[in-house]
């Protein structure tokens, strides 16, 4: 039905909206970001000078950076291997033959349901000084554990929080998966002889290695960009002693407190290039762990 | 054999309550704590309240609340109904028609996906800025009427969708946009419903867009609210009215989850591309 240019106008047509979108929202500003990065860019004056890599040089000669760079690797290390296996581990059981288990699977959500302000107003008060956290540790070992302003401690409290929060959205990603995988391959291991755990770690884990880079492809991009929980928890200043500063929340300092745009879009840059670089890398790692397993 | 698995049955139900259990506890005390004196949280106090009290509540309604729950309900009900009618077009446009540069498109929208927010965050800020929108609600709906992952979703669903059903309603003399809105949305309604209720989702706990866009109190967002009502609560250890506003900020999602249950958990939605 209809000529070659009939199916071209239909197809621009019902694509229009999200292209203008996508043009005026994502393009330009990426565009923009290219250009921006290289000048001196004051957003109240309207200045802008060109400057080189200076924007480059100045970070890297920042210990705020230095700071922001070493807590969201920290952060990344810690929360995506341990979120991965929580949600892999839980799925698996909830997938067996469990009663009640779309009960569980209910309640469990719970957490992903809850908006990130809301999710850190809680833990702020579970984990501050006068919190319940803080006191049941007190109550049983005598000592009271000041999480919130001891820097060593702040952004655990985030750790937990997001490791809380996001299990449960990948758990029911595994469950999806899990469906996929044929029950013969289960039967034939406990014919072999494989107990539960044997079975989980030889039939289970291979099987779910596509969801499985999904899920830590996910985790890594969503830690990498960790901001809101850090800005909330922190009213936005990264302490106590720059200890919850992130990538993104010295992006926003930087061009927000500082008024320096140039700069925070030469940092937003770094970020997205290590983004990439590890995504890359971990893609290729787990394509080789399948080869072999 | 059998005693050991009645065994292992047992262990994992104890874990599986007791996540429940560490799932729900959080949430629990906050209901507690908002029912406290600020004097009973103050002086650290006992796991029940020994006075209930409904102050915290009475604060949080007399303060904006009200109006910033008004400002994220328009916000989000307008950003899912553009997302699901233009991201479900492009879909199914780049599913079902064969226009040139579809391949092209697709594969540049793959990319662009893969840039995180952050890149576009600052830039973003001086288009949003530039064209006069800083400081109005519709600087976050048209900067998130699009999703590219929902298009996706859409696309792949339209893939699996019979023709027939369509070729019928053309055969009837519809027209594309009419074949459109009449059969094949209304065939797609289980995935307009999924890409539904995480886009209301997700626009009801954005925090960071609100937080770069809105700077008038009285146009503030929800979760912006919130951010402003712990940063003058929290040094009077208020915790009751900061609790109080945390619980009614998730209620209207806890609604939507409780009604659409089943879209919430039986998504395969953004994986069904990578699988």
């Amino acid at each position: 039905m209809g000529g070659k240019r009939y199916q071209n106008l239909q197809g621009y047509s019902f694509l229009m909206p999200a292209l203008i979108i996508i043009v005026v929202f994502t393009i330009v500003p990426i565009a923009y970001a290219f250009f921006m990065m290289f000048f001196k860019v004051d957003i109240l004056s309207g200045s802008r000078s060109f400057v080189g890599l200076s924007n480059f040089e100045k970070l890297f000669q920042d210990p705020k950076f230095w700071a922001s760079f070493e807590n969201t690797f920290k952060y990344v290390l810690v929360v995506v291997p341990i979120q991965t296996i929580i949600a892999m581990a839980l799925a698996s059981i909830l997938n067996s033959r469990i009663k009640f288990n779309r009960t569980f699977l209910t309640i469990m959500f719970i957490p992903t349901l809850t908006s990130s302000s809301a999710m850190t107003l809680i833990f702020m008060w579970l984990f501050n000084n006068n919190g319940l956290v803080v006191n049941m540790i007190g109550n049983l070992f005598g000592t009271k554990i000041l999480f919130l302003s001891n820097p060593d401690l702040a952004l655990t409290v985030i750790m937990i929080m997001n490791i809380f929060s996001t299990v449960p959205h990948f758990m029911i990603v595994y469950l999806s998966g899990l469906q996929d995988v044929p029950d013969s391959l289960y039967e034939a291991a406990s014919i072999d002889g494989a107990n539960r755990f044997k079975q989980f770690l030889y039939v289970t884990v291979p099987q779910l290695m596509p969801i499985s880079f999904y899920v830590v492809t996910m985790g890594l991009v969503g830690c990498f960009q960790i901001f809101d929980q850090a800005f909330i928890l922190s009213n936005g200043t990264g302490g106590p002693q720059n200890s919850t500063l992130t990538f993104s929340l010295y992006i926003y300092q930087l061009a927000f407190t500082s008024n320096d745009m140039g700069r925070a879009t030469a940092l937003a840059f770094i970020l997205g290039l290590i983004i990439f670089t590890v995504t890359f890398i971990v893609n290729k790692l787990l394509k080789a762990d399948k080869v072999n397993g | 054999m059998r005693k050991n698995n009645r065994f292992l049955k047992i262990v994992v139900y104890i874990f599986l309550v007791g996540y429940c259990l560490l799932t729900v506890a959080p949430f629990l005390w906050s209901i507690l704590t908002s029912f406290k004196t600020t004097a009973e949280i103050a002086g650290g106090g006992t796991f029940f309240p020994e006075t209930w009290s409904l102050k915290g509540y009475e604060t949080i309604f007399k303060s904006q609340f009200l109006q910033w729950i008004r400002n994220s309900i328009f916000v989000a009900l307008f950003t899912t109904v553009f997302n699901l009618i233009f991201n479900t077009m492009a879909g199914y446009a780049l599913a079902r028609i064969d226009f040139k540069g579809r391949q092209l498109l697709f594969s540049a929208m793959l990319l662009l996906i893969m840039i995180p927010s952050q890149v576009t965050m600052i830039p973003l800020y001086i288009v949003v800025s530039k064209i006069g929108l800083i400081d109005s609600h519709w600087s976050i709906i048209f900067t998130t009427m699009i999703n590219i992952g929902y298009i996706f979703m859409m696309r792949q669903f339209f893939i699996n969708f019979p023709r027939d059903v369509e070729e019928a309603a053309t055969m009837d003399g519809l027209t594309r946009f009419g074949t459109f809105f009449r059969v094949v949305l209304p065939n797609a309604k289980a995935a307009i419903a999924t890409q539904s209720v995480f886009i209301f989702m997700g626009v009801w706990n954005e925090f960071m867009k609100p937080l770069l866009f809105i700077s008038s109190p009285d146009k503030y967002m929800l979760t912006q609210g919130l951010n402003a009502i712990s940063k003058t609560y929290k040094n009077a250890t208020q915790w009751d009215v900061i609790m109080a506003g945390a619980l009614v900020s998730i209620i209207p999602i806890f609604i939507l989850y409780i009604v659409m249950n089943k879209y919430f958990i039986a998504k395969n939605d953004q994986t069904a591309g990578i699988k």
